[in-house]
């Protein structure tokens, strides 16, 4: 239990020391709430009927505790190399340990980057009460170890060659569109409703939108499934991704 | 360790090929070579870093591959590139070190933890000498600094064998003098067996034995007279103003010897009285050359 919450508070720690991520974090989300959500409102706003900065925030709030996340967590293979990690691995502390106290220390990282986005959205009048800005917090949680897991799954797929950077354009950006981050996926050509199915990004996006969108007007435009489907969802690939990720990053880590 | 073989995936030459080799307690190993030779693949090997492909490896009395949780218990290891967070101050790094080793319980500032903790840590900067320059962000500390505060990680838990990859490379030569001195301070004070690698031959001669490695073999084991020995042999070089005699006694002695200008004898095991005992002939020169590690050294570089 020591050895986890060290390992998640470095991760918490190394974050709120890096001024450039910190302010790389902060800024980018906004940027693309702003621009595309402001845009799209004004180009399309009116004619799809439903508020788009709110659409933007709820897809880029997912994306980005998602991503943080994930990312978060395949940084382990780039540390192991260079950094304090490598150190952790001759540690006698498990494996396991090392993956649960990484996982909870990105998922506290990706809250932290959540919690002044929802600030934000406040400001940009993105319909919210009090009850469902409550709501999100939780449910970020659970997006985030998402998050996480798939990253784990990710990690045990990188070799040195090939880097989280890469990965990047395979696996992040095709989902941005897939999960329908910025623009509605509700009708789908059948093979890329396959691929958007099997997306975790999708449940995790389409769980904010159930709450930020819960008894309002437009939620049926916007929401794919309802929260129990896609806490099902979630919950399966969760437990699938921690399984399987975390039985490969083993058996790679002894069998090297 | 046994016999010890490692070939990396996908590679088509083993790293480390059937080496073998025992440290003793309390001993100053040096494992010596050029780069690539595979002394961090094998230090890998022995702090359960890597799985060795073959060959046996016992570090303490425990199997390194099944009871890798007890051997890691038992080394420290300082790694050939810096593991050290940057993002964290240096007792920082110290404390996740400790709690890792479960050593104490996870506090989130110095203040907190246990005072046997602070009275450690303390200690074993004092002993490095950097008392004070533990508490600062280790980004402002300088390459010789960073290694000591590696050191002082690698020592809380009291690890029995401390590892240590190319500790001195990327130093200036004062910061190399003055971590060899802690060296030897911190062996003599916390009785750990210390085996360290490097390329550089100065290092290597100061240990008590050293392993020289290339391309994944062993070349050489002992100490480094026996080193010595083993690589280069001690010659005479003898001279006489009756070249004829002196021929003659020589064959009859049955040792081996070239004229290169002067007779070149090779000693081959034997003393060098035993040699001079059994010639009658006036010397006009006498001279004993020994070779110097450096000359062995630069043998193995050169691809002998
Ligand atoms: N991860 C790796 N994968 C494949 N080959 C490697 C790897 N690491 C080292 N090698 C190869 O193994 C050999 C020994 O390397 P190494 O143990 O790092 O040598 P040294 O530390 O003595 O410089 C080299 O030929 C190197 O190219
Ligand atoms: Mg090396």
């Amino acid at each position: 239990m020591n050895a986890i919450a060290a390992v998640a508070s470095r991760d918490v720690l190394k974050f709120f020391r890096d001024p450039a991520r910190l302010a790389a974090t902060f800024i980018f989300p906004f940027a693309i709430m702003a621009l595309m959500g402001g845009t799209l409102q004004l180009n399309l706003g009116r004619s799809a009927g439903f508020n788009f900065i709110g659409f933007t925030f709820t897809g880029v709030l997912g994306m980005t505790i998602f991503q943080s996340s994930a990312n978060g967590i395949t940084s382990l293979m780039s540390d192991r190399q260079t950094d304090f990690a490598q150190s952790m691995f001759v540690s006698p502390i498990s494996r396991y340990s090392i993956v649960f106290g990484k996982i909870l220390g990105e998922t506290l990282v990706a809250l932290c980057t959540a919690l002044p986005m929802i600030a934000f959205a406040v400001v940009l009048r993105v319909p919210l009460t009090p009850e469902q800005i409550l709501l999100l917090g939780p449910v970020c949680l659970l997006c985030c170890f998402v998050g996480g897991a798939f990253g784990l799954v990710l990690l045990s797929m990188l070799t040195d060659e090939r880097s989280s950077n890469q990965l990047f354009g395979f696996i992040f950006l095709p989902q941005f569109f897939l999960a329908g981050v910025f623009s509605p996926v509700s009708i789908l050509p059948w093979y890329l409703e396959i691929f958007s199915l099997l997306s975790p990004l999708r449940y995790v996006v389409d769980l904010i939108r159930d709450v930020a969108y819960a008894g309002r007007a437009e939620y049926h435009k916007v929401v794919l499934f309802d929260a129990g489907l896609n806490l099902l969802a979630m919950a399966t690939m969760f437990v699938i991704f921690m399984v399987v990720g975390t039985a490969l990053f083993v058996r790679r880590e002894t069998n090297r | 360790m046994k016999d010890l073989v490692k070939r990396y995936r996908k590679a088509s030459i083993n790293a480390v090929d059937g080496v073998s080799f025992d440290v003793r307690a309390g001993e100053f190993f040096a494992l010596l070579g050029p780069n690539g030779a595979g002394k961090t693949t094998t230090i890998s090997i022995l702090t359960t870093t890597l799985t060795p492909t073959a060959g046996v490896v016992k570090i303490a009395g425990y199997d390194a591959r099944r009871e890798a949780a007890q051997v890691r218990r038992q080394v420290g290891i300082i790694f050939q590139t810096p593991s050290l967070d940057l993002n964290l101050s240096g007792e920082e790094n110290i404390r996740f070190h400790a709690i890792l080793y479960g050593l104490y319980p996870y506090r989130p500032a110095y203040r907190l933890m246990p005072g046997e903790y602070r009275r450690q840590v303390l200690e074993l900067a004092g002993v490095l000498g950097m008392a004070e320059e533990v508490f600062r962000p280790v980004k402002k500390l300088s390459g010789g600094m960073k290694r000591k505060l590696e050191i002082i990680r690698g020592l809380l838990h009291r690890p029995r064998i401390l590892f240590l990859d190319e500790p001195t490379a990327g130093l200036d030569a004062a910061s190399r003098r003055n971590l060899w001195e802690y060296l030897r301070r911190v062996r003599a004070e916390y009785d750990v067996t210390i085996l360290l690698t490097t390329h550089n031959l100065d290092e290597a001669e100061q240990a008590d034995r050293i392993c020289i490695l290339d391309h994944g073999k062993v070349v050489a084991l002992g100490t480094p007279a026996e080193v010595k020995s083993q690589l280069l042999e001690e010659h005479l070089i003898l001279d006489a103003a009756d070249r004829d005699q002196l021929r003659t006694e020589l064959r009859r002695l049955e040792v081996d010897f070239q004229e290169t200008g002067h007779f070149e004898v090779h000693l081959k095991g034997r003393s060098a009285q035993q040699v001079l005992r059994g010639l009658k002939t006036e010397l006009t020169v006498l001279r004993t050359h020994s070779p110097t590690l450096e000359d062995a050294y630069l043998r193995i570089l050169a691809g002998e």
